[in-house]
């Protein structure tokens, strides 16, 4: 159960206030529960390294008090890289953007989940490219608005958690911004994974994506990710046609793995030798 | 020390070892890759890291995020891969992450002629990366030079907080000669400035007298903000224009108020020179010897050689006797630092390109029949 | 002016130019004392391609450090031969692989079948290059017998040391043969 925490002790809320999300934005709620996770993991927060990339999304590391990155667009991986390999001890959160993550950065995404290099990959995923007005991203689900698919998007969309498995990602979860007590709890489990992790988190854009699309304002659009929501062990007992447009929340993938920065320690042993 | 019989390449990596450099990120691509292979090999036996990257993006990327966790951090391409590179290398600028970016430069455009040599990637390093960004990039001649330049390379990178670019060229990068490389303990070091104030009072990108903020690696206590958008002195966002102002002007002034130190430049039988030979990298190999023939024939002929090409040592022109009438630059690329050579000699001489773009070195015949107008060379003159 | 040697060994990949070419080049600048500068060239091609390199030799500094007049030239292809013969001084020394170099229009050559002692003598091809280096001893003045021993034996893996050192002494015995042949040859040109 959640606690009541100090919030604000992990939030520039003397510098970097208010936040440029938009009213109803879920990124907010996302933001919580890394901070109520990595709270009830009584991380020092000298030794959190948060590294984000471009959009919405790609703010979240302004906003708090760790030692935060915000990097290019579709580079925080590789940037984040850079940071944990070059100082393993750092805790390390990766924030990006549907579009960020895996349309611009599909590349770096699958290398790093290949590495199993130790860090927490988030996938803010509202679907669209919300800063720079409304296109259409690699998880616009098909026949959807957008401002460059303004006919309905014609092209098959990611699984980002399926593809997470795929390239070897060692803990893959989903969560939505409607349940954020059990997003918390996801977020702690994957921050302890040793090694990498993505945790890809349904969050409601009402300003653009819901617009376009006439979904309803952000309660409405909240209500939906109630809705259209099924948890990992109900799908189990759902048939394909019954799990047809729903999103399907909890642990995928929990198999822990050699890890890069581990790893290298042998690296090291075995040249010292030679 | 004793005698060794080294190439470039692994010249490059000696003085990387020497002055500190404890991470590698990088991508394969010729004819730089001597430079990873052996960096993999001795890295971990230094307490260094080092990592392959999934491309030039990401391998740009990793050092400067390895740069910012406190890692002296360096990288080696050639074409292909600075173009990858030029995205992140203008974060590095922004985000004043000190870094070294070899680029051993082979034959272009496009993917050209990876094992032959060029030197067409003058104006990219100077403008690769978009935005006013200022740029230091050094450029040797000799095995013992890419030792030596590496070293500086590294400490103007870690001094200024600025990417630099040690701009090799393939014949450089693959020749092997024998040198005698200094004692680890000689070898000036330069480590940039932390701080040492109270957390609370740390102000991450703070102008200062020499325009060089002092910098915390991530994880020692100072926890800040690092982005590649315009920001305030505590890192954070701006679009106010004073602010905006003051960064981009102290971006530039912080490498200004280090010309003297930083435009390295050397002069060879100029002193009763009427004709003056400007060049750099391989080519200054064939320059010397172009200079040392003419002046067997009496032709009164010098050397310029720039080892800085950005910032332009506009200085080696300043003080230039008038009575050098005509100066000439051969290069391997069709005229790209001819260009500003024109510009910093204010119309006070005439001033001639040799280019040569067929995949060859310029040879000492070059340079001289071109001087003599004699033509018959691979090389033009214009 | 200094005195400065410009040697070229040319070939095709995979037959060792360029490792030979180090070997030289280490040979003249470490255990002669020297100034040296060695450089290659080299097609995309790992086996089969064109490949060459020039060592230049010289009792000073050296400043251009590619080959402009050979004084020596090793051929291991034909088209090696005719790609850079021009450049080979009148009085260069030239030496081919005569198992692949057999159009030879300049009488004053050494042809020694490189390939074809490494392959019958040793059961593998690729010592041949080592089989050159023992014989561009005898035939040339540049570099000393012992001083290319030295280079080769620090540079070949050490697994196959005495390999190659029987390889170069093949080589070596090969070109005192070629040497008497050819002194008889001139002794033949002279009289007729």
């Amino acid at each position: 159960m959640q606690k009541s925490i100090d919030v604000y002790a992990y939030l520039r809320h003397e510098k970097k206030f208010p936040l440029i999300w938009c009213a109803g934005c879920g990124n907010g709620i996302i933001l919580g529960s890394i901070i109520r996770a990595v709270d009830g993991l009584g991380l020092d927060k000298n030794l959190v390294s948060m590294v984000s990339g471009i959009g919405c999304s790609g703010r979240t590391s302004t906003y708090v008090d760790f030692n935060t990155l915000h990097t290019t667009h579709g580079r925080a991986l590789a940037f984040a890289t850079g940071v944990k390999f070059g100082r393993p001890e750092l805790t390390t959160l990766v924030v990006m953007g549907d579009g960020d993550c895996l349309s611009i950065g599909g590349n770096h995404f699958i290398h790093a989940a290949r590495r199993n290099i130790d860090m927490t990959a988030f996938i803010f995923n509202n679907n669209i490219y919300g800063m720079t007005g409304g296109q259409v991203s690699p998880t616009t689900p098909e026949g959807m608005i957008a401002s460059t698919a303004s006919y309905g998007n014609r092209e098959p969309n990611f699984d980002a958690c399926k593809l997470a498995v795929a390239a070897g990602a060692s803990f893959v979860a989903r969560g939505t911004t409607y349940e954020a007590d059990s997003l918390d709890e996801i977020i702690a489990l994957a921050i302890q994974n040793k090694g990498f992790s993505v945790v890809e988190v349904m969050t409601p854009c009402p300003t653009i994506y819901g617009r376009y699309n006439r979904l309803g304002n952000a309660v409405k659009m909240l209500r939906m990710q109630l809705e259209d929501t099924v948890t990992v062990e109900e799908a189990a007992g759902m048939s394909p046609e019954e799990l047809k447009d729903k999103v399907v929340t909890g642990v995928f993938h929990d198999a822990p793995r050699p890890e890069l920065c581990e790893e290298y320690e042998l690296v090291i042993e075995t040249a010292l030798k030679k | 020390m004793e005698a060794k019989l080294l190439m470039g390449n692994e010249a490059c990596c000696e003085g990387a070892l020497a002055v500190g450099v404890d991470f590698f990120g990088g991508y394969p691509i010729t004819p730089s890759n001597e430079i990873g292979e052996i960096m993999s090999r001795r890295l971990p036996k230094v307490g260094g890291r080092f990592i392959q990257m999934e491309d030039e993006i990401g391998s740009m990327a990793c050092i400067v995020g390895a740069s910012i966790a406190g890692r002296k951090t360096m990288t080696a391409t050639s074409g292909p891969g600075f173009s990858l590179m030029q995205e992140n290398l203008g974060f590095a600028a922004m985000a004043e992450a000190p870094c070294v970016i070899v680029n051993v430069m082979r034959g272009g455009p496009s993917t050209g002629m990876p094992t032959l040599p060029s030197q067409g990637d003058v104006q990219q390093a100077r403008w690769g990366t978009h935005g006013d960004h200022p740029i230091i990039a050094l450029t040797p001649s000799t095995v013992r030079e890419v030792f030596d330049l590496t070293v500086t390379s590294v400490n103007f990178a870690e001094k200024y907080r600025t990417p630099v670019v040690l701009l090799m060229d393939e014949v450089i990068g693959h020749l092997r000669e024998k040198v005698v490389l200094p004692q680890k303990e000689s070898v000036e070091v330069v480590n940039r400035a932390k701080p040492t104030c109270p957390p609370e009072w740390y102000r991450p990108f703070e102008d200062n007298k020499s325009g060089v903020p002092l910098m915390a690696p991530f994880g020692e206590g100072y926890r800040y903000h690092v982005t590649g958008l315009t920001h305030d002195e505590m890192g954070f966002p701006t679009t106010k224009k004073d602010e905006v102002d003051a960064l981009n002007q102290r971006l530039h002034r912080k490498i200004r108020q280090g010309f003297e130190e930083i435009m390295i430049h050397e002069s060879f039988l100029m002193e009763d020179a009427t004709t003056a030979i400007v060049t750099y990298g391989c080519v200054v190999r064939s320059a010397k010897t172009a200079v040392l023939e003419m002046r067997q024939e009496g032709k009164k002929v010098g050397l310029i050689k720039l080892t800085t090409l950005w910032p332009f040592p506009r200085i080696a022109f300043e003080n230039l006797s008038d009575q050098v009438e005509e100066i000439f630059v051969p290069e391997m690329n069709m005229g790209q630092l001819y260009r500003e050579v024109v510009r910093v000699n204010h119309g006070k001489r005439v001033v001639r390109k040799i280019s040569k773009v067929d995949g060859e070195m310029i040879s000492p015949e070059d340079i001289m029949r071109a001087i003599k107008r004699e033509g018959g060379s691979g090389a033009k003159v214009y | 002016m200094a005195q400065q040697r410009e040697l070229r060994l040319a070939g095709l990949g995979g037959q060792g130019i360029i490792l030979a070419g180090i070997i030289m080049a280490e040979a003249a600048g470490i255990y002669d004392g020297k100034f040296v500068a060695q450089t290659q060239a080299y097609g995309a091609a790992a086996r089969g391609g064109f490949s060459r390199s020039d060592v230049v030799v010289s009792d000073e500094e050296i400043n251009y450090p590619k080959a402009r007049q050979l004084d020596f030239l090793l051929a291991m292809s034909q088209d090696a031969y005719e790609e850079n013969l021009s450049m080979l001084r009148p009085d260069g020394i030239l030496v081919v692989d005569s198992t692949y170099v057999s159009d030879i229009a300049d009488a004053h050559v050494y042809a020694i079948p490189f390939t074809r002692i490494a392959r019958e003598q040793f059961g593998r091809e690729n010592v041949a290059n080592i089989v050159s280096l023992g014989a561009i001893t005898q035939v040339s003045p540049y570099i000393s017998e012992e001083a290319m021993l030295q280079a080769v034996e620090k540079r070949v893996p050490p697994r196959f040391l005495e390999l190659n050192k029987k390889a170069f002494e093949a080589g070596k015995n090969a070109a005192k043969e070629a040497k008497q042949k050819s002194a008889l040859q001139e002794e033949i040109n002279e009289e007729m």
